[in-house]
């Protein structure tokens, strides 16, 4: 599992970026030079900082200390995510408390707008921001979180920054920031049906490997990345950071206008038109040279999931548990051992004979309404197997009703699944929705790490639709597993394919 | 940060090498929500031992401390250096240091001034036959005033320009607010905004 990039113009590599804006990422960067010097960073402008309560604490007592004021609290927005229990009620950890408290405060103080617990608009950073019409083409979004990276969906240059760098932003609505490498995907042809955006990188992430995209912000382009919906290419780029990338980014095209038009902060009117007009010159040139390039097959694509402990440790459902002894390269072999060895699993077996405990579908990766529509058309006249706990976690609180309104929360609980509250659950376990010690789950969210879940937990990442037939037949399965005799026809179709 | 020309304050001998910032602050105090109040954590693990130098209450006022080469190695952690100031260092005198520390104290605003061992040698007889005695640390001259002894000590142009002015990375950005006001009086209308719609 060596990375697979192809190097089209090593020469480039690791000197400074060179002014001429050729690829999308460059041009919005281009665009948002405050000021350059030479040998310094260019400093960048940010339009939008997203907070949330567990890496903003430190930023704002920064400025209480210096005494400093937050320099734009009208390009700032906080929302309460991490920490907040998925079921009725107050938080009972005193840390989380103490956290989510510490966000109301500043927020109060510096005059942020801040999405609390049981807001209509509260939800996960990620999710909210698209949501509200926020996140537009052609900006800079920051946010002290990793998976900042889901709003490069919108041809937005997005990426996570430290506390420091929260504070710096908050001080001075600016960044300091060396240059980057450019990277591009092609996902060329059609996808088949019944493989999803999830599945597109998770495949990317197992062939470039969790450290392929250090340095680079990626480009994801070709015909597959086209067809898909807004949302579907959310999850794509959310998980650039889980290749090591910088950031991911989509060019904007009709598909992301659409999504726009009418959202609560999308420009209206004459701005809407003058808007429509820039974003539309915002693709990388058809002579753009990237730093390096990979190319992906989509119509050989298959249902993807994880067997290891990190989500480059991935193979198409219809393989098996790999031989660490196979790999080429030591430490993979190492890795591999390592991982087989926490995750209680023997080379040789078939994945579809892994067997769950736990399903989860929600996250900033898919907990989305597309997200939970394609969970729910799999799981509607199923039950959950038994001995399976199913939770499904809405992104946001208006996706949640949005569920709700089209009747989906019935289609879960009637299948023995449980109907939660929005917020980031179970993809990190900072609440108190964990996996227990040696408990297995299939989990629609973006990390496989040793303990992220719960203490010993044991994560395979996977697409809704894996993770719906999963619940259903208890070890890991895609919906064409599932006996659908009886079902009415078409259901799965409409549902499932995330195209636009 | 305040500008820093000299200090002058009680010198703490600390006879050790490679102090990494677990030392300095162990993770159990990583999780609170401010920068400060972290002296608590300082050296946590050192202050159980009745004999450790900042359990003598003649170092109760120390600011500069002298160490073994190669501090502040290991974790990057920002805390450590939250920790000694918020202990009342202003100074840290040693022969090597970790780069990602000395980055981080140079952000904020804590002196890491690299002397020779030899001279950390002499500094550290000098402190210990005058415990509680004072040290100068002057970084216009670059120099280390102990009694008689006086030792140069090393730091980069930028570093010792950034602390001379009082700069941080966000005091050296404020300097070009002028550009930045520039550039947002550009921005384009349609840029959303966070207020209420």
């Amino acid at each position: 599992m060596a990375h697979a990039l192809d190097h089209r113009n090593a020469a480039a590599e690791g000197s400074q970026r060179v002014a001429m804006a050729g690829t999308l990422a460059e041009k919005v960067w281009d665009a948002h030079v405050v000021r350059r010097a030479e040998g310094e960073p260019d400093l960048l402008y940010i339009d939008l900082h997203l907070l949330h309560e567990v890496t903003s604490p430190q930023a704002f007592d920064g400025l209480r200390l210096a005494g400093r004021p937050v320099r734009r609290p009208d390009l700032t927005l906080a929302t309460e995510d991490h920490n907040v229990p998925t079921t009725p009620g107050p938080i009972t950890d005193p840390v989380s408390k103490i956290q989510v408290e510490t966000l109301r405060r500043n927020c109060e103080e510096f005059g942020v707008r801040l999405y609390p617990m049981g807001d209509a608009d509260q939800g996960i950073v990620h999710v909210v921001g698209p949501q509200l019409g926020l996140t537009q083409p052609g900006m800079t979004v920051v946010c002290g979180d990793s998976h900042t990276s889901t709003h490069g969906a919108f041809g937005a240059l997005a990426f996570g920054i430290g506390t420091s760098e929260v504070e710096h932003v908050l001080a001075t609505q600016t960044l300091p920031l060396k240059p980057f490498r450019t990277l591009a995907v092609n996902v060329r042809g059609t996808l088949p049906e019944g493989v999803t955006a999830k599945d597109i990188v998770l495949t990317v992430i197992a062939r470039i490997g969790t450290g392929g995209g250090q340095g680079y912000v990626i480009e994801y382009r070709g015909e597959a990345i086209e067809a898909l919906s807004m949302e579907a290419r959310m999850t794509v780029c959310n998980m650039s950071i889980e290749a090591g990338a910088r950031a991911g980014m989509i060019a904007p095209d009709h598909v992301t206008f659409d999504y726009l038009r009418g959202r609560p902060h999308a420009p209206t009117g004459a701005d809407w038109e003058a808007a429509v007009a820039e974003w539309t010159a915002l693709r990388s040139d058809d002579d753009a040279v990237f730093d390096a390039e990979v190319d992906v097959d989509a119509t050989e694509l298959t249902p993807f999931v994880t067997w290891g402990t990190n989500p480059g440790q991935g193979l198409p459902l219809s393989a098996s548990v790999p031989d660490p002894e196979e790999f080429a390269d030591e430490s993979d072999r190492v890795a591999a051992a390592n991982a087989l060895a926490y995750m209680g699993l023997e080379p040789g077996t078939p994945l579809r004979d892994i067997k769950v405990d736990t399903v989860f579908v929600g996250s900033c990766t898919n907990g989305r309404i597309e997200d939970l529509r394609a969970a729910a058309a799999v799981v509607q006249g199923h039950r959950v197997a038994d001995g399976v706990r199913m939770l499904v976690v809405p992104g946001s609180a208006k996706v949640r009703l949005q569920a709700e309104s089209e009747g989906l929360d019935k289609v879960f609980t009637e299948a023995g699944a449980e109907w939660r509250l929005p917020g980031c659950s179970m993809c990190l376990g900072m609440n108190p929705d964990t996996l227990a010690p040696g408990e297995r789950s299939a989990s629609t969210s973006n990390r496989n790490f040793e303990g992220r879940q719960g203490k010993g937990g044991r994560t395979h990442l996977v697409s809704p639709l894996v993770a719906a037939a999963t619940a259903v037949r208890g070890t890991l399965s895609s919906p064409g597993d599932l006996d659908n005799a009886g079902r009415p026809q078409g259901e799965l179709a409409s549902a499932t394919t995330g195209e636009a | 940060m305040d500008a820093f020309e000299t200090h002058t304050g009680v010198g703490v001998p600390l006879r050790r090498s490679n102090v990494d910032t677990d030392q300095i602050i162990p993770a159990e105090y990583l999780k609170r929500v401010t920068r400060t109040g972290f002296e608590d954590g300082l050296f946590a693990a050192w202050r159980k031992d009745e004999s450790f130098v900042l359990n003598n209450p003649v170092y109760a006022e120390g600011s500069v401390l002298v160490a073994g080469p190669d501090f502040g190695t290991g974790s990057s952690r920002e805390h450590a250096v939250w920790a000694l100031m918020n202990w009342g260092f202003r100074v840290v005198i040693s022969s090597r240091f970790a780069d990602i520390f000395r980055g981080n104290s140079g952000k904020q605003g804590l002196l890491t001034a690299i002397v020779s061992q030899d001279d950390v040698e002499l500094i550290w007889k000098y402190l210990e036959n005058n415990p509680g005695a004072e040290i100068t640390v002057d970084l216009v001259g670059r120099t280390v005033h102990a009694g008689e002894i006086v030792a140069p000590f090393e730091i980069d142009d930028y570093t010792r320009w950034r602390l001379l002015e009082g700069l941080d990375d966000i005091g050296l950005t404020l300097r070009h607010e002028d550009l930045v006001a520039d550039f947002e009086s550009h921005r384009a209308s349609h840029k959303p905004v966070t207020t209420p719609a």
